[in-house]
């Protein structure tokens, strides 16, 4: 039963979506990079040809994606700019704990118009002083008559500045630790949002990252998604199913740095020979495939795991873990491998190297993953 | 109305070309198969004209391989009805070829209105099909087309010729309109048009089937192989001027008899 081979259809959908990504995103990558601006009318054709919010059922006009078509449109895209990935991300980010966890009404209040017309989402879990502890998050959901009142601070924010609708996780109630986060959804424009300036950022800047403000939000008693106090174990089902896309655009930027390295050497010529053809070069040519592939394969199981109905928790955990540090350092290496010239923003290598330290970060530390991996050994015994 | 497209399956342009052993064709194992882009445009604009024209179907038509149906795939994907493939070996000549897409069309049971193609295959760069395709079923044809409009029975077609000029032409339905890069810009197979590809017809017909025997070859491919690698350029130092005189006199030489330029 054993097989490595993509389906036809998802073959199709890893060519399209990569000829997309060759013609669409990656001429316009660096100049967005620069000006650290949203690049809308990219989103908007992506969101056109069906290639946004993957995560929505087909009953809720959703294109019906299993897991492992979305990670290939995720690796596809981050070949030519993880960063525009970041923010595409976002979306399924914000709009999956409502496809886990909402009820029917909530999913075609909120699912829907994501379908009809292109729309920005974001997802708040992150505050000043609560990152790898999500657990201890500090905004809270206050109940007063038949709402709630928000109150608090997020912190790093995709999509903030833009979002129709927003995600927040907040606590009813510190003392309750876990069980007291609740999710629930904001619309834009709800009183009491505040929404601040973009964070300036070494990399990922064509997606836009903020803090955000709440203050005396009204939050409808219909608004919190999968009742008082599952916000936690909705956040933990989230991200099974998001840490594969987020592995995925990894392993999307770690091959486009690869990809652009195997030319370089080839082309390049010192102490009268190609790059290529120094020994050196080549076992790091080789330690670069190999990684790349042993991303790739560990992401593709993780989605596949759960396309099954299986648990993957600490598969996804082993991918997202190492597609990111392994995307980290096959960047570092392909900027060695251009020399001076991979430090120069003329070429595509820097930019990758720059992007590729964010995935080591957010969803999840490489360290938090490591954590996560550890309590499931630990459980099996 | 009835609109056919006639798609060949290439090698990506980005693929790594090998000739086979007995350098009869290449080797296509390891090949990843591309629509040739010129047929894209062929493709968009059956669909534009098919938008334009309620009731229209667009069929599309390839002979070749069966082992990767890429091209028609993608043809499905981007919308068109459903889709012909002629069972045959990928390096059929351009006379075989004509005449099983011929074949095809008459066999389909529809009779076409419009027939499209690109002006040529990216990879053996004949310009021939949609000329003898024309020319075998006697309708008229234009090919290189850049510019296309449509008035009820008659098209009226743009066709660039060298030097940039346009050519204007009158053609009366139905014609055969071979289409080149400009034409209008082929759109992507949308993740709907993806899924649904794969539940639109796919007829398969055998060489015999669409009347083409080993008596229509024209063309025997018989060596196959890469160009030759071009020897590095000659330099030849002239800064000390009393040698200058002797380079010069050497360069010229070389010119003449070894690069044959002068
Ligand atoms: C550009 C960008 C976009 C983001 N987008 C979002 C978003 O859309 N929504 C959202 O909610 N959040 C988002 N984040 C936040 C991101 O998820 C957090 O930054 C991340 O979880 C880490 O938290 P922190 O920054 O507070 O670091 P800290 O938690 O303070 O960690 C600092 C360091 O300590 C290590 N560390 C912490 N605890 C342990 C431990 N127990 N054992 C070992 N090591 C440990 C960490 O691995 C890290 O190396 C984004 C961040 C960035 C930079």
């Amino acid at each position: 039963m054993l097989n490595f081979e993509l389906s036809q259809e998802q073959l199709e959908i890893y060519n399209e979506a990569l000829k997309f990504s060759k013609n669409e995103i990656a001429p316009k990558a660096s100049e967005f990079d620069e000006k650290a601006e949203m690049p809308f009318e990219i989103f908007k054709k992506a969101w056109e040809l069906g290639f946004y919010n993957t995560c929505i059922p087909t009953e809720f006009g959703g294109s019906g994606l299993t897991t492992l078509d979305s990670v290939l449109i995720s690796e596809a895209f981050a070949y030519s700019c993880m960063g525009m990935n970041t923010s595409i991300m976002a979306n399924d980010l914000a709009l999956l704990p409502i496809v886990i966890g909402g009820s029917e009404e909530q999913k075609k209040k909120y699912l829907t118009p994501f379908t009809e017309e292109f729309k920005v989402a974001s997802f708040c879990l992150t505050e000043p002083e609560s990152g790898s502890d999500a657990a201890s998050i500090k905004t809270t959901l206050k109940e007063k008559d038949d709402h709630f009142l928000l109150n608090g601070n997020k912190m790093w924010i995709t999509n903030a500045g833009y979002a129709d609708l927003y995600v927040v996780y907040a606590t009813v109630d510190p003392q309750l630790g876990h069980s007291g986060i609740t999710a629930c959804v904001l619309e834009k424009g709800a009183e009491g949002i505040e929404v601040g300036l973009p964070e300036k950022k070494m990399g990922h800047c064509s997606s836009d990252t903020r803090a955000l403000t709440f203050n005396n939000v009204k939050v409808p008693k219909e608004n919190i998604i999968g009742g008082v106090g599952q916000g936690w174990k909705l956040a933990m089902k989230t991200l099974d199913h998001s840490r594969p896309l987020v592995a995925s655009s990894a392993v999307g930027g770690a091959q486009a740095a690869f990809d652009h390295a195997l030319k370089y050497a080839n082309e390049r010529k010192q102490f009268g020979k190609p790059l290529a053809k120094h020994q050196a070069i080549q076992f790091m040519l080789a330690d670069m495939g190999i990684k790349v592939e042993n991303a790739r394969n560990l992401v593709h199981k993780a989605a596949w795991l759960l396309d099954q109905g299986k648990r993957n928790t600490k598969i996804a955990s082993f991918a997202k873990a190492y597609s990111a540090d392994i995307c980290m350092e096959v960047a570092t290496d392909a900027v060695q491998i251009y020399g001076g010239y991979g430090y120069s923003k003329e070429y595509p290598v820097e930019k990758i190297m720059r992007d590729a330290k964010l995935i080591q970060i957010y969803e999840g530390t490489s360290q938090i993953q490591k954590l996560v991996i550890a309590r499931e050994l630990n459980s099996s015994i | 109305m009835k609109i056919f497209v006639c798609v060949k399956q290439v090698p990506d342009t980005e693929t790594k070309i090998t000739p086979k052993g007995d350098g009869t064709f290449i080797e296509t194992n390891s090949i990843k198969w591309i629509m040739n882009p010129y047929d894209e445009f062929a493709v968009e604009q059956a669909l534009l004209v098919k938008a334009a024209n309620a009731g229209s179907t667009v069929t599309v038509v390839r002979v070749g391989g069966v082992k990767d149906t890429e091209a028609l795939r993608t043809a499905l994907a981007m919308g068109a009805d459903d889709s012909i493939l002629v069972e045959a070996e990928d390096n059929l000549d351009s006379y075989m070829t004509a005449k099983a897409l011929k074949g095809a069309i008459e066999k389909s049971g529809n009779s076409p209105d419009l027939i499209l193609a690109g002006k040529q295959a990216i990879d053996d760069d004949c310009s021939q099909v949609p000329q003898l395709l024309a020319q075998m079923m006697n309708l008229p044809s234009v090919s290189v087309v850049v510019g296309f409009e449509q008035n009820g029975d008659t098209l009226t077609l743009k066709r660039e010729v060298e030097g940039g000029a346009i050519e204007v032409y009158e053609v009366n339905k139905p014609c055969v309109v071979a289409c080149n890069k400009g034409l209008n810009t082929p759109r992507y197979a949308s993740l709907p048009g993806i899924m649904k590809a794969k539940r639109k017809p796919l007829e398969k017909y055998s060489l015999a089937d669409v009347g083409v025997t080993a008596e229509d070859q024209r063309l025997k491919y018989s060596e196959f192989k890469l160009p030759e690698e071009k020897p590095p350029g000659k330099k030849f130092d002239a800064l000390e001027e009393d040698k200058q005189a002797s380079i010069v006199k050497e360069v010229v030489g070389l010119l003449r008899t070894e690069a044959k330029v002068i």
